[in-house]
């Protein structure tokens, strides 16, 4: 593994990413199904519906196709079930919680367009609270997305591991964080800047390319600080984080959700009465709206420049 | 109005929906231009609405339950004056209060916040129930699309309508036979709607979508003592042949000239048939 961010975008696109995944799956393995709920052509797997019987188009009707992941489960199949994140989270909370969790069942959950990168769909469709849902769901596997390196890895691995998976995926937009080889697993956070112990910052999917950012503008005020990637949100890499934690004594904690219930908790939470400062990037108590995403990360205060500020005012 | 007059008006429609959505460059143009003609009979001629009445309980409401259609809802609230034509051009603008989904919080004129598709259908039933336990006379004109009647909370309120006899909420669906990723019958086939209403206890119609006298008659003909259902036979994409044309119409991204030319095409239309923006 070696980390190679350099603040470009990468060529390709996470939708093609996870259309490509999808794809080697069905491939390789005949009880993997894909079901969709008509938003396969927004992570370009119409073409998959056409060629697989595996490949399924459900129609919009996201707790009916939790439901059956359920059951296909059960059947003997591996399901993997895609729609945008509120949809795959929210309005299917029940269906995977029992159909899903309860019942011994394994699905693999993709929601796509996660917290602000919802942008020109606005409100109705910006998840600031799926991992917090998911969160609750007992032994349930979360990850933030960070790079396409990431999704292909994880998204792999997660079809032979048993239970709730969730990936919450950007659909367009990814920055190549980690080289192609690297292996990832759940519960194994990763270093990804060791500048120093002046601080520490935690952060998962978006909020990983402004941590890094930030990184450098801290190291440009003689202020050295270590990024955290926790790679699953849940489990969380609790050995990491704290012996970090310890050294570093100073923590923000970045992600693009509320800052109730997904990863700001889970780390405030770890370190609950240790002789820590610990603070946070996300969003306040509040819903999404609708507009271009920049605007929507200076709105929310999703950016390397509030890292930046809070961790030298902590 | 006149039947030539809500003709007008559905023209008008279309005109304000594309310089609405053009404003940003992509949006929702298919099931937009679907419902103008439904649009036109409504607040033209149908629902007792207008500026002056917004804060009058007694009022008839719409709730767009394919939310993604509110450059038309916000093209025809601002024809009726709600608020100035101009502020379509600020659809999805960085603090706009004309979002790609409707919203009752940010919009004059909306009546209900929608987006989550299928969750209108209960809103606009529980609307209705409203009107109805006040004793007040004003009706809820519910649209939905048949994509999003997959939704089985569509079917849940419906069942509602029906066992409690709501008869002042007037279902509508846009059977324009085509939703995101394609044709309905393609990726779940709503089969005989028609057929689905009327097993569960609906007056329900089918109706030429783009024809104003047929939906006009529709809306005031069915039995006032059942609950109604009208399926709208439209075409996604309405007025714009190539937009008609495209398979993907649902949500676009088209370059400036084109944007102008479907403007063109949708004026010139509006002023051979006698009428002006
Ligand atoms: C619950 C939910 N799932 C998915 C979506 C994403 N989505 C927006 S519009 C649409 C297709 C809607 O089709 P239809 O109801 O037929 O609308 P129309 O074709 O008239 O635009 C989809 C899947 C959504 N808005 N809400």
């Amino acid at each position: 593994m070696s980390i190679i961010y350099d603040g470009n975008k990468d060529e390709v696109q996470f939708k093609s990413a996870i259309s490509e995944t999808i794809k080697n799956l069905l491939d390789n393995d005949k009880t993997v199904v894909y079901l969709d709920s008509d938003l396969s052509s927004c992570i370009g797997c119409n073409k998959l519906i056409n060629e697989y019987d595996r490949a399924i188009n459900c129609g919009i009707a996201e707790a009916n196709m939790a439901g059956i992941a359920g059951g296909l489960s059960s059947g003997g199949m591996k399901p993997i079930i895609h729609t945008f994140g509120p949809f795959a989270s929210r309005r299917c909370y029940d269906q995977i919680f029992l159909s899903g969790g309860y019942a011994g069942n394994s699905i693999t959950i993709i929601g796509t367009d996660p917290g602000v990168t919802a942008a020109f769909n606005g409100g109705t469709h910006m998840p600031f609270e799926d991992t917090g849902l998911y969160r609750l769901i007992p032994g349930a596997i979360i990850c933030d997305v960070t790079d396409i390196a990431m999704l292909k890895c994880l998204m792999t691995k997660s079809i032979n591991h048993k239970g709730i998976k969730y990936f919450r995926v950007p659909r367009k937009d990814s920055y190549k964080v980690y080289s192609n080889d690297t292996d990832f697993e759940f519960g194994k956070g990763k270093i990804i800047k060791e500048l120093g112990t002046d601080g520490l910052i935690i952060a998962s999917g978006i909020m990983v390319y402004e941590a890094m950012k930030a990184a450098e503008e801290l190291a440009n005020k003689n202020f050295k600080v270590t990024v955290i990637d926790p790679v699953t949100i849940k489990p969380l890499d609790e050995e990491l984080i704290k012996q970090y934690a310890l050294k570093c004594k100073k923590i923000i904690v970045a992600e693009n959700h509320n800052k109730i219930g997904g990863l700001v908790s889970a780390v405030k939470e770890l370190l609950c009465g240790q002789n820590v400062k610990v603070s946070h990037v996300a969003v306040e108590d509040k819903f999404g709206e609708v507009g271009p995403q920049n605007y929507l990360q200076e709105q929310f205060g999703l950016t390397s420049k509030e890292i930046v500020s809070k961790m030298i005012s902590l | 109005m006149n039947k030539k007059e809500m003709e007008i008006f559905a023209q008008k429609i279309r005109v304000a929906t594309i310089e609405c959505i053009a404003s940003r460059g992509f949006g929702h143009v298919g099931g937009s231009l679907s419902i103008s003609d439904l649009l036109a009979v409504l607040y033209g001629e149908v629902m007792n609405v207008s500026p002056e009445k917004k804060d009058d309980p007694n009022r008839d409401k719409l709730v767009c339950s394919k939310g993604h259609a509110g450059p038309a809802i916000y093209a025809t609230l601002a024809l009726k004056g709600f608020f100035p034509y101009e502020k379509l051009f600020t659809l999805n603008q960085p603090g706009t209060t004309l979002p790609s989904h409707c919203d009752k919080n940010k919009t004059e004129g909306v009546d209900m916040t929608t987006g989550s598709l299928g969750q209108g259908t209960s809103l606009a039933v529980g609307l209705a129930l409203a009107d109805k336990l006040s004793n007040r006379n004003a009706k809820t004109y519910l649209i939905v699309g048949d994509g999003e009647q997959d939704e089985g909370q569509v079917w849940e309120a419906a069942s509602f309508t029906a066992a409690k006899n709501i008869t002042n909420l007037i279902w509508i669906i846009d059977w324009n036979k085509k939703q995101l990723d394609g044709y309905n019958k393609d990726i779940l086939d709503p089969q005989n709607l028609e057929e689905k209403f009327k097993s569960f206890g609906f007056d329900a119609i089918t109706v030429n979508g783009h024809n104003v006298e047929e939906i006009y008659n529709a809306l005031t003909n069915l039995k006032k003592n059942k609950p109604r259902a009208i399926i709208l036979d439209t075409v996604k994409g309405h007025g714009l042949k190539e937009v008609e044309e495209t398979f993907s119409n649902h949500s676009m991204t088209v370059g400036k000239e084109v944007w102008d030319k479907w403007i063109k095409i949708l004026k010139d239309e509006l002023t051979s048939m006698g009428g002006a923006m």
